[in-house]
């Protein structure tokens, strides 16, 4: 390791790609310091996974220079994959082979030694709860258990940084749960995660920065709580039977959106009970008649609107 | 560790990561060895009897047909392992572990020549369980030892050039199914030349094409190494039509592999 502490990780700098006449990163500045998490947030299409396919030297890059650990990507791409380890959207695991096989195939592509590879096979199903199934093929394997063998894999030569992109998608909440836990350890070790992520919920839980890509643009960063302090509130919706309950609602709660046509009105809520028991005894002593209520908290969608201006034109729904 | 070293090394855990695939996968295995069974079975107890007679020589009929058709049923033996290539290659890219393998400091061409060196053992051993049921049903080649040795020097040249060319074939095509049917022609191709008659029975044009195309020299060498029938210049012709293929279908194949996977 060449790196020292005041190197970032990773770098990128005027980042371009094409696939064709379609521009897929249009100029990408990004830095990674050692140690942090860093998560990618954006919808479907919005060029993550090409980030990660630019970093982890599997195609190049149109402009645009990129140092992974310090080393160009694609000067020196070795060098690059020798210290990095990475988990692809498509889980790239040997389905013919058993969970161990697949261990020790990436032990001997690291050049560990028999001894060495075995023990760090052993070590490494043991951790990712996976020693009962090791003399399973991996085609037997269900989804989460898949998941997790391919960030064993990743991690059999200790990877310095380690690139994940969307861990979590198509997992149950259990198996998502126990992903983040992983991933948590991993960082408490010392190595720079690269994360991508749809969901805002799963960035906020694991990084230390987040940037959201839009349309191959990087359209904000910060720390979580800097982004959020930039999205809107979430909301309790009111629904009324009558204009008149929309009336005197609109004039009772004062800062609302209101909607004459749907008989809805906005009110602006953290979400908290706190905030809902308020609303809804002030409602109580104005004896106004609510139809139904629902809560809304930012998402992903909020995330889009407020930052971009214009929701997602291709989005997909987000959960 | 030197770059040689590693070379060997990838390619050596590559290797064992196909020999692993293939008992994995046993049934394609079995296919591939029992489609040239078959066909010897097929054309020398159905088709020997008459085509035989045909061939003019003093004896006729099926023992002399046994005699003339083996050095043509190892070569759709050959043609036959390359289509498994070609299928496991073409698996293989649309699986994400190879993404994984191009993301790690390894000898990059490892990957093939896992899948080649692989395709050499399974296709070989083919060979000689092909070339043990002939012996069964009656196949007596007047071969020496050093000839024999010559027969698998041929054999091994051949399948290692088609190997690469369906290595190249599994990298060029999208899917699988096609994967598949590119290197069908090279099944054909022992018909369209001397493998099971004469070239001298065909039609003007047809016989034009069977006498240059490359599996006519390889199928007329082992046929003078195992039976002793004139070899004239059909081994060096074998020889270097082997060399041609190897190397234009290595470089294809390299090319192929080193693109970007995702364009």
């Amino acid at each position: 390791m060449t790196t020292t502490r005041s190197q970032p990780a990773i770098r990128a700098t005027g980042l371009r790609k094409s696939f064709g006449d379609q521009v897929v990163l249009d100029g990408i500045d990004l830095q990674v310091a050692e140690g942090t998490v860093f998560a990618l947030l954006g919808p479907n299409g919005a060029g993550k996974t090409t980030i990660v396919h630019i970093l982890t030297t599997l195609i190049g890059a149109d402009g645009g220079e990129v140092r992974v650990a310090g080393h160009d990507v694609a000067r020196d791409p070795d060098q690059v994959r020798e210290v990095i380890g990475v988990t692809g959207q498509l889980t790239a695991v040997d389905n013919l082979l058993t969970g161990e096989e697949n261990l020790l195939l990436m032990a001997d592509l690291r050049h560990l030694g028999r001894h060495e590879g075995r023990r760090r096979a052993a070590e490494l199903l043991d951790r990712f709860d996976l020693a009962e199934s090791a003399r399973k093929p991996a085609a037997n394997y269900s989804g989460g258990m898949k998941r997790r063998l391919d960030l064993a894999m990743g991690l059999v030569g200790d990877p310095r940084i380690i690139f994940l992109d969307e861990p979590t998608t198509g997992l149950d909440p259990r198996s998502r749960r126990t992903m983040w836990q992983i991933i948590r350890e991993l960082v408490a070790g010392g190595v720079t995660v690269f994360l991508t992520t749809q969901y805002l919920e799963e960035a906020d839980e694991l990084a230390d920065r987040i940037a959201l890509l839009d349309h191959g643009r990087l359209v904000a960063e910060g720390t979580p709580d800097q982004l959020k302090r930039r999205i809107p509130g979430g909301h309790i919706r009111l629904q009324f039977a009558h204009p008149d309950g929309l009336e005197a609602a609109a004039s009772t709660l004062g800062e609302t959106v209101r909607d004459d046509e749907a008989l809805t009105l906005q009110v602006p809520s953290d979400g908290s009970v706190k905030s809902l028991r308020g609303l809804l005894d002030r409602l109580e002593t104005e004896s106004i008649e609510v139809s139904e209520l629902s809560i809304h908290t930012p998402d992903l969608d909020d995330v889009f609107l407020t930052l971009t201006g214009q929701p997602d034109k291709e989005k997909e729904p987000a959960r | 560790m030197s770059t040689l070293t590693y070379a060997v090394a990838d390619s050596g855990t590559m290797l064992r990561r196909q020999l692993r695939h293939m008992l994995r996968y046993a049934s394609v295995t079995v296919f591939l060895v029992g489609m040239p069974i078959v066909f010897l079975l097929l054309f020398v107890y159905v088709f020997g009897g008459t085509l035989g007679n045909g061939l003019g020589g003093p004896s006729g009929g099926r023992a002399e047909y046994l005699e003339y058709v083996v050095p043509g049923i190892l070569l759709i033996a050959v043609a036959a392992g390359g289509t498994g290539t070609a299928i496991s290659v073409a698996m293989d890219m649309t699986e994400g572990i190879v993404a994984r393998f191009r993301t790690m400091a390894i000898f990059r061409p490892s990957v093939l020549t896992g899948h080649v060196l692989g395709s050499m053992i399974q296709t070989m051993l083919t060979l000689a369980v092909v070339t043990g049921v002939a012996l069964l049903i009656g196949f007596r080649p007047s071969a020496t030892p050093v000839e024999w040795v010559a027969t698998a020097g041929v054999l091994a040249m051949i399948t290692l050039a088609l190997t690469w060319l369906c290595v190249a074939f599994g990298l060029v095509t999208k899917t699988v199914e096609a994967a598949s049917n590119l290197p069908t022609p090279l099944v054909f191709l022992p018909f369209l030349g001397s493998g099971f008659v004469p070239t001298e029975s065909m039609p003007a044009g047809l016989r034009w094409f069977a006498e240059y195309q490359p599996f006519t020299p390889v199928i007329e060498t082992v046929r003078g190494l195992l039976t002793g029938t004139p070899i004239g210049n059909s081994a060096v012709i074998a020889v270097a039509w082997c060399a041609g293929i190897t190397l234009v279908s290595y470089l294809w194949a390299k090319r192929l592999y080193n693109r970007d996977p995702i364009r």
